[in-house]
């Protein structure tokens, strides 16, 4: 139904935003000018509008003025378009009949011509009262959420949100890559700065996840497909074959201790190579789930080539001494499969966490060069009790005479290995500095060495970690401001002979200095994982400029993505320590919590509807909809829109040669309008 | 692929052996050279270090030189040649104001410089352009058993790592790899040989050069293989004076082509070998018969 | 017109990516030339090539529409569709004698606030040396082009002498475009 000139009250009003707006744009002119056009019943310029008075004072015109269009030009609708709409709303009027004008984030905030920036002010209201006059009534849309929640990644931001979710009568359903859950924090030895063992406190929630009723536990698994929208959610998830049964195995490691392998031979992933397992293993002792997998790669039972689907071919060269331990369980299964299985969920939070900074990245620094250079993390594993060295700090390299391990006497670690620099990744990885005095800490305490701490700043902006800092500096640990310049075996005098001698500028002293070292720990940074660009697709979300996935606001909504239904948590959005990762954790929980318990999600009603009488039956828009919400009557011969599939692109819209399909809100006679109003003002 | 080739100074005088040497082994390669015809000297640090401006200019006249052969590659063996050429490059792409100084002076003799030719070192031609693989099928006396330390020097991984990481640079290493030779992992690669200081403040280069040798000896290397003039004089020439200041640290200082070209079994005027101060005494294998 | 011609640009931004930089950019108090007037869309798909047709028509100088990175669409693949109606009005814009560089198609992703600014800067000084396209006052022109024809036949067809089936003074013909 055409509103007509006669019929259309219009209320405008400019916002001056404090300074933000009227700093540069005249405000009081865009204002008068306004009030000149037809149609414009109240035409106000206002300090704050987005305040309660500015939204009392709207409702109050609405009221008094019988007007029936109300435009706002202040900042951008994808701040206040809810507000106002709302205060449109409490007036009495259809909250779709309101239109929003930008003149903020795209004008004051971007211009710097007070005369040119508020002629585009005035043009940008222009289109806007043209606009606005062609706005129909509409009604929310509310779209119903299925209760039970996906959670992406076990680790302790995966587990914190998990188990949240399931205490509070949700059911979960916790996807992990790796064999247990966990993540890099069950790699740790200690936290900082209660220096809290990592295990201690991780492994009763990692057991809690579990056995607990409501969360369905998936590990060895990745999530392959997403399809659907907020509150409706089709995942597939490829469980992989780890040639055990999952509900058979008793986690008695009876087959591991049986192996043909009488020694463990093969590179041990949790101990980042330190270490070596068999082909049958469990990843760590606590491994949740206590079950264990056969590596296929290297296990005698399969032949090194693949079948052409992929699955390694069974041999039978093996005794098979494992399924012999194993006995009445029967756990084993060597023609086991990867498993595809579907579930529907709807909401889904994402904690894929980070990965580490290769190191071999920064030679200047040796790593992979010199024997005795270390990540942190490798250290992490080597001061662990249950680690490969059962918690010996000790050298790779040559033996002592007696045969015993070298242990260090003296340990230089290096901060900001990756992290800080142009050449490899600009940002602070934030936990890094503190890590390095825990390491510090913990290796004094394992070895008695000397320790120097090399440094760009020293960052400890959490509770208690100024205070760990000043503990550091107390135990004698030598603190030394300047960023590494190189790692080299080079030795200038018979004391460096047969060290690694760390170059660096002391810049608190002004002095080069070469400090001779048994070993050095590299404070490796941290950063996306490589797959973050793909995972991201599956689920519709983006990753910022550098990599992490990008959260809907930096400070308001750290937690949300511009997809609706899909939340972050934890190192996936940015490096960040354990308490922060928990606390986002707990909020995306608390974001899906409010979803699901409010049972619908309100969507714009900016969906698309096809006019009966003017469609030609031609077929174009039927293959454009990725929604599949556009059907074909083949009786009427007419496609006909299921609106509550659509999701209002317009794409469909955008392509219909009869123009016979209408999008809400974004009608061909509201958009032309617009156009016609942004060009009229001259 | 044919390649402006700059050989600078040096190369004409102190540093003939590498000329000698190199274009030999590019011929027996296939790769095609044609020296530019009145090229002047590059300025190397010297200039740079005293009129920015000038230097840029007197450079860009042999970019401007190379750009009119239509050949849009440039090969520089000498180090200082190949950094200040790429850095004269760098300035008149990054900074107007110099563009137009160099343009005012170019005019000034009828040339123009756009400012889009590679300026390619021999290493990142080899490795890059040649591969290791057709290296390989060329060697017919494998250098086994001798022990090189590669040694890069500094210009031309700083300030500007183009072709190969700028702290472990491993062009080198892989291509005396591929010849049968035994490379010394010795963590000096690009240390500074003392450059223009064994002559000015003897004290600190020829200390420094020292420092190189020793550790090479150190590290059992039979030979350094360079790539830069400077160094290759530098290493081999003052053996006396740092053997009174210090102790003796001979040690024979080759160019990398040269031991190109006595894998590829390529006659003596080729490898120029009696060149050197410190003579190299190696054997490689006899020719295999296929 | 007394004062001095600017280019003005209408611009389609999809409200997922390109919206959101523009924001973005203003967040970042980018500054860039005013020319620009965005106008809203969910999605770049949305943009039906009248819109084009009609901003050109109705006098502006070009038009940029935005959306996002393909393969990033909000809407799966509402840009790809944009892209596949954009490269055929390319072509007929072409034959139109309407030069390229007036109708551009840009990927500029959420965090692109950057792009934006470089984006419009670039439309704005290509469109500066190519001049206005001035539509508006094309169609006038040749409107009264028109009207000016139809005068000179009905003043021959007078003086020809009258003939049976047409009106000796026939109506004067309306501007065809208002």
């Amino acid at each position: 139904m055409k509103a007509t000139r006669d019929e259309v009250r219009i209320g405008f009003y400019v916002c001056h935003c404090g300074h933000n707006i009227a700093a540069l744009v005249d405000c009081p002119a865009v204002a008068r000018y306004v009030g000149t056009l037809p149609g414009v019943v109240l035409s106000r310029d206002y300090k704050y509008m987005c305040s309660d008075p500015g939204q009392e004072l709207i409702q109050q015109d609405i009221r008094e003025h019988r007007l029936n269009r109300v435009v706002v030009a202040s900042c951008s609708p994808l701040l206040h378009e809810h507000t106002f709409r709302s205060a449109v709303e409490a007036g009495g009027l259809n909250p779709f009949y309101f239109h929003m004008v930008n003149i903020r984030e795209h004008d004051s905030w971007v211009h710097t011509d007070r005369i040119l920036a508020t002629e585009k002010a005035k043009a940008l209201a222009r289109a806007a009262i043209e606009r606005v006059a062609h706005h129909k009534p509409l009604e929310i849309k509310k779209v119903p959420i299925h209760p039970d929640v996906l959670v992406v990644g076990g680790g302790i931001a995966g587990i914190h949100a998990a188990l949240t979710l399931a205490n509070a009568g949700k059911k979960v359903y916790l996807v992990e890559r790796e064999p247990s859950i966990g993540g890099h924090m069950a790699r740790f030895d200690k936290t900082f700065p209660t220096l809290d063992c990592a295990a201690c406190i991780l492994t009763p929630k990692m057991s809690e996840v579990g056995s607990h009723p409501n969360i369905t536990l998936w590990t060895y698994s990745e999530v392959v497909k997403v399809d659907g929208y907020v509150g409706n959610y089709t995942v597939q998830v490829k469980r992989k074959a780890r040639y055990i049964h999952e509900d058979l195995c008793t986690g008695c490691q009876d087959c591991i201790a049986n192996c043909v392998y009488k020694e463990p031979k093969f590179a041990d992933e949790f101990n980042e190579g330190l270490g070596k397992r068999k082909p049958v293993f469990i990843p760590f002792p606590q491994a949740t789930p206590q079950v264990v997998l056969i590596d296929p790669e290297v296990c005698l039972n399969f032949k090194r080539n693949k079948n052409p689907d992929g699955t390694p071919v069974v041999s039978d060269k093996c005794k098979k001494t494992c399924v012999e331990a194993c006995g009445e369980r029967g756990a084993i299964d060597f023609t086991q499969k990867d498993e595809l299985r579907e579930i529907r969920v709807g909401t889904i939070i994402v904690c894929t966490g980070f990965q580490t900074f290769d190191a071999r990245r920064v030679p200047a620094y040796g790593y992979g060069i010199y024997p005795n250079v270390y990540t942190a993390l490798e250290i992490e594993r080597l001061v662990n009790a249950s680690g490969p060295t059962g918690g010996e700090v000790v050298l790779r390299g040559p033996k002592n005479p007696d045969g015993t391990p070298r242990k260090p006497r003296s340990i230089g670690i290096i901060h900001c290995v990756g992290s800080r620099d142009k050449k490899t990744n600009l940002w602070c990885s934030r936990v890094c500095c503190m890590y390095s005095m825990k390491l510090a800490h913990l290796l004094k305490e394992h070895t008695g060495a000397e320790i120097y701490n090399f440094y760009i700043d020293i960052r400890t902006p959490g509770k208690g970690y100024e205070e760990f800092y000043n503990k550091l500096l107390e135990e004698g640990t030598h603190f030394i401001r300047g960023r590494v310049g190189e790692v080299t075996d080079w030795a200038m005098t018979p004391e460096e002979e047969g060290k690694l001698v760390i170059r660096v500028e002391d810049t608190l002293a002004g002095v080069v200095r070469r400090i001779p070292v048994d070993m050095v720990v590299l404070a490796t940074g941290l950063e996306p994982r490589a797959d973050a660009a793909e995972v991201r697709r599956l689920f519709n979300m983006s990753c910022g400029g550098d990599g992490w996935f990008l959260e809907r606001h930096p400070k308001l909504a750290p937690v949300n993505t511009f997809t609706d239904g899909v939340f972050l948590a934890g190192c996936c959005q940015g490096p960040k320590d354990i308490p922060d990762t928990v606390a986002q954790a707990g909020a995306a929980a608390a974001e899906a919590l409010a979803l699901i318990d409010r049972g619908y999600v309100e969507q714009e009603p900016n969906t698309a509807h096809i006019l009966d009488n003017e469609c030609s039956g031609c077929k174009s828009c039927i293959p454009l909809c990725p929604y599949t919400a556009i059907l074909f009557d083949e009786t009427r011969q007419k496609a006909y829109i299921n609106e509550a599939l659509c999701k209002g692109c317009g794409t469909c819209v955008g392509s219909c040669p009869s123009g016979s399909i209408v999008q809400n809100l974004f009608e061909d006679e509201e958009i032309f309008s617009e156009i016609r109003g942004v060009l009229a003002y001259d | 692929m044919k390649y402006a080739y700059f050989p600078g100074c040096s190369l004409k005088g102190t540093g003939r052996a590498y000329e000698e040497s190199l274009l030999p082994v590019l011929r027996h390669l296939g790769v095609e050279v044609q020296e530019i015809e009145d090229w002047n000297c590059c300025g190397a640090t010297a200039y740079m270090a005293v009129d920015e401006g000038k230097a840029c200019a007197a450079a860009a006249r042999n970019l401007a030189l190379a750009e009119r052969t239509g050949l849009r590659q440039m090969l520089a063996p000498c180090s200082a040649c190949y950094l200040v050429l790429n850095k004269a490059q760098h300035y008149l792409n990054e900074y107007p104001a110099m563009r137009r100084v160099v343009t005012r002076a170019l005019d000034s003799v009828g040339l123009q410089c756009r400012g889009d030719t590679a300026v390619r070192h021999p290493l990142d031609v080899l490795l890059h352009d040649v591969g290791l693989d057709a290296i390989k099928q060329k060697v017919t006396r494998p250098l086994t058993g001798l022990k090189v330390a590669p040694y890069y020097g500094c210009q031309i991984v700083r300030p500007y790592a183009t072709f190969d990481d700028q702290a472990n640079p491993e062009s080198m290493d892989k291509l005396l790899a591929a010849l049968g030779a035994t490379v010394v992992r010795w963590p000096l690669k690009t240390k500074c040989c003392g450059g223009s200081l064994t002559g000015t403040l003897p004290e600190a280069g020829l200390r420094l050069s020292y420092i190189l040798l020793k550790e090479a000896l150190k590290r059992g290397a039979d030979v350094i293989a360079t790539v830069c003039p400077l160094c290759q004089f530098n290493l081999d020439s003052y053996h006396a004076k740092i053997a009174a200041r210090w102790e003796p640290v001979r040690i024979p200082t080759v160019y990398f082509s040269q031991l190109m070209g006595l894998a590829f079994g390529l006659p003596a005027e080729q490898t120029v070998l009696h060149r050197g101060m410190v003579p190299l005494r190696f054997e490689p294998a006899p020719a295999a018969h296929a | 017109m007394t004062k001095e011609w600017s280019p003005r640009i209408v611009a389609f931004f999809c409200n997922w990516c390109t919206y959101t930089a523009a924001d973005l950019a203003g967040v970042s108090r980018l500054k860039y030339a005013p020319n620009v007037r965005i106008i809203r869309l969910m999605c770049s798909g949305r943009v039906d090539p009248q819109f084009i047709l009609d901003a050109l028509a109705r006098g502006a100088d070009g038009v940029l529409i935005g959306g996002c990175h393909p393969g990033d669409c909000h809407y799966v693949e509402g840009n790809y569709k944009m892209l596949r109606r954009f490269t055929l009005l390319r072509r007929m814009l072409a034959d139109l004698g309407i030069e390229p560089e007036r109708v551009r198609l840009e990927w500029i992703s959420a965090a692109e606030g950057e792009k934006v600014k470089r984006v419009i800067n670039e439309m704005t000084e290509q469109l500066k040396a190519l001049g206005p396209l001035g539509l508006p006052r094309k169609f006038a022109e040749w409107d009264r082009e028109v009207i000016a024809l139809a005068r000179e036949v009905q003043d021959r067809e007078a003086a020809a002498g009258p003939c049976p089936e047409r009106p000796l003074t026939p109506e004067p013909q309306e501007a065809v475009h208002a």
